[in-house]
């Protein structure tokens, strides 16, 4: 009988090819995502030093970031995107990289292209230039966002220098209340811990909750661990793991699908397994959460007020909150509801999924985008879109006065035409609200689900959904 | 390839207050679109450090004084967000060889031992008599000694903690790990051998 394991040290351990003489490990990653912004510059020092890719099969590529969400045709109207586009084209074309083109139809943001095809599987490392790379912990993989001289080291050697990470499981026990969603579970984790109380852990979220959330649900907490400072962020592989996955494009199929499913219930955590840390949470004291700060820990729930400086005694809280507040145009003490916004963002690697546009949707039926709110919706990839339309979705955002755009990255980080103006308000359901994420230098985001966007975009302010659409 | 070895950075500082500073806020995203990395120098903090119309904002990189600084000082969890290399790539390409911060996100901190940029985590306290002293006198000579994990400046001395592994890497000239990992293929290809997903 051997010791019990969790299945961070189990994946760990596996992938471990040997200890470098500064005490980090040569991490094998199995697994590599890129796309256009971080990796050229990794192909270049690539030719720079006459390497070749060890493993080209296990290398994908897709194009997000830059992808303007109004405009299939090319060339784009940003020279410095078509560029980019260019450049990838031809670094995969040269290294003989699979690449998810627009004109494959399935392309995508990285992080929801690699779960659709199947990519992304339980007890496997994987890495990409992108710090959201911890989605892919949803199917119970290792996965880690990387810096660009990392990628040329998964390039070439298909391993990466990296020192383990101790691993705090986060239980959820209970169940959420009507209205409350993945993405507020992961906002109040967040909101708890700290924007940096993850750094140096890897967080393995377990309970009741998890289990009974859907894969895209995991996959919107698991994205937004880094934003808890975690590197990475996982679920135990599950019967609804396994369902996710039969059938995809690049998932097991025939005898190999059995051995693989084996292989992928023995590596979940074993009961009764050591964590350096352990927090219990419960379900029942979730709300719906809505940021008011700069950070995506600086949340509150819909029904209380934005803080007030002057009632903290912690010089460095104190000076934290009035940067904030000062940067968000907000007023101490103000409920966050009814604070009116200009832009209504659905969208992202958080949030940009199949699941996300039908939840919407059931409750956008009918209603109409408040008078001055800009609305667009953006569907996380290619088959996302043709899926929504199938459904007639993509209808129903637009008789309610959204435009329903092309799949990428669009106004999460504003590396495409899609960008606020000026200081304008949105209510996004991306995953940063750092200044000037969204484009503008004084641009202001307040983060939440998308259903609570869509309450804010039909009312025009920041409203509680329950009450806007009824949800009880 | 041979790397330098860097035990200990001398230089002047230049004292950037605030915790968590992202690092959307070290290079907005716009600046991103580039395929190599020159001349990112030039937008280090660019929508704190200047207007809409390029005129300078008041902040401590455009104070005069403080030009030329090579070490820069900062707060608690410093350079989270975004993975992007053009953060620390940006810092270094404006002139600094190390920075002195409360903490550092994770793969910000990755990302600077790669690159040969020394981070080393001293106490707010600390780093306020850092401060207070380049406040000062903005030629305080400071060292940042990451074999012996201190800094000094003005007759003090302060401990400065640099994670082993990057110490390591820095001081004995192997901080780009990419030699070793080609070094260790042979074994990368058995290990790879018995996982069932690679193997196939």
């Amino acid at each position: 009988m051997t010791a019990p394991k969790s299945l961070f040290q189990k994946v760990w351990d596996a992938h471990a090819v040997r200890t470098l003489a500064n005490g980090q490990t040569q991490l094998l990653v199995g697994t590599h995502l890129i796309h256009e912004v971080t990796s050229p510059q990794a192909f270049g020092m690539m030719r720079d030093l006459g390497l070749k890719v060890l493993m080209p099969h296990r290398t994908f590529a897709t194009v997000d970031h830059i992808v303007p969400t109004d405009q299939f045709a090319e060339p784009y109207r940003d020279p410095l995107a078509q560029a980019m586009m260019d450049e990838l084209r031809k670094s995969c074309r040269e290294f003989g990289i699979t690449f998810f083109d627009r004109a494959s139809g399935r392309q995508g943001i990285v992080h929801i292209v690699g779960p659709e095809q199947g990519i992304t599987q339980p007890g496997t490392t994987i890495a990409c230039g992108d710090s959201h790379t911890s989605t892919h912990g949803a199917f119970g993989a290792i996965a880690f966002g990387i810096g660009t001289t990392q990628i040329r080291d998964v390039l070439a050697t298909q391993t990466m220098a990296l020192g383990r990470l101790k691993v705090r499981r986060i239980n959820v026990t209970g169940a959420l209340r009507p209205g409350v969603y993945a993405k507020d579970v992961i906002l109040h984790i967040i909101r708890t811990l700290g924007v940096n109380g993850g750094t140096g852990f890897a967080y393995e979220y377990g309970g009741e909750v998890f289990d009974r959330m859907t894969m895209e649900e995991r996959m919107t907490v698991c994205n937004m661990s880094i934003e808890g400072g975690a590197r990475a962020g996982y679920v135990n592989p599950d019967e609804t793991t396994f369902a996710y996955l039969k059938g995809r494009p690049y998932s097991p199929n025939g005898a190999a699908w059995d051995a693989a499913v084996a292989g992928w219930r023995a590596v979940a955590s074993d009961p009764g397994c050591p964590y350096d840390d352990v927090v219990n949470l419960a379900a029942a004291d979730i709300a719906p959460t809505v940021t008011w700060g700069i950070n995506p820990g600086q949340g509150v729930s819909i029904t209380e007020t934005v803080p007030d400086p002057a009632k903290t005694s912690v010089p460095d809280e104190k000076s934290s909150i009035e940067e904030a507040l000062a940067y968000m145009k907000l007023k101490p003490g103000a409920p966050i509801k009814g604070t009116k916004i200009d832009v209504a963002f659905l969208g992202s690697c958080t949030n940009g999924r199949l699941s996300d546009f039908q939840e919407v949707a059931r409750f956008l039926k009918g209603r109409h985008v408040a008078p001055g709110v800009k609305a667009i919706a953006v569907p996380g990839s290619q088959i996302v879109a043709a899926q929504a339309a199938k459904l007639g979705l993509d209808q129903v955002f637009r008789d309610a006065g959204f435009e329903w755009r092309e799949a990428g990255c669009s106004m999460c980080l504003a590396m495409n035409p899609d960008k606020l103006i000026g200081d304008q308000l949105c209510a996004s359901s991306s995953n940063r609200n750092f200044k000037g994420r969204q484009g503008s230098p004084t641009g202001r985001t307040l983060l939440m689900s998308p259903v609570m966007v869509a309450a804010a975009a039909v009312t025009g302010a920041v409203a509680d959904a329950r009450e806007v659409f009824a949800v009880n | 390839m041979s790397l330098a070895k860097i035990s200990s950075v001398t230089g002047r500082g230049v004292f950037v207050p605030g915790n968590d500073i992202d690092t959307d806020r070290i290079i907005p995203a716009r600046f991103m679109k580039c395929v190599t990395f020159d001349g990112l120098g030039e937008f280090l903090f660019y929508d704190v450090r200047k207007n809409a119309d390029g005129s300078d904002r008041p902040h401590p990189l455009n104070e005069p004084r403080f030009k030329g600084a090579t070490v820069l000082l900062s707060g608690a969890n410093f350079g989270c967000g975004s993975s992007r290399e053009h953060a620390p790539q940006a810092i270094q390409k404006f002139g600094f060889r190390a920075v002195v911060a409360e903490g550092f996100a994770e793969i910000f901190y990755g990302n600077c031992a790669t690159l040969g940029l020394p981070c080393a985590v001293a106490s707010r306290e600390d780093i306020a008599k850092i401060a207070a002293a380049v406040e000062k006198d903005p030629q305080t000579e400071i060292t940042v000694d990451v074999a012996k994990q201190e800094v000094r400046f003005a007759g003090q001395t302060v401990k400065a903690a640099v994670r082993e592994s990057a110490r390591d890497a820095l001081v004995n000239g192997r901080w780009d790990p990419i030699g070793e990992l080609l070094e260790g293929l042979p074994t990368v290809k058995t290990t790879a051998a018995r996982l069932p997903y690679l193997a196939a």
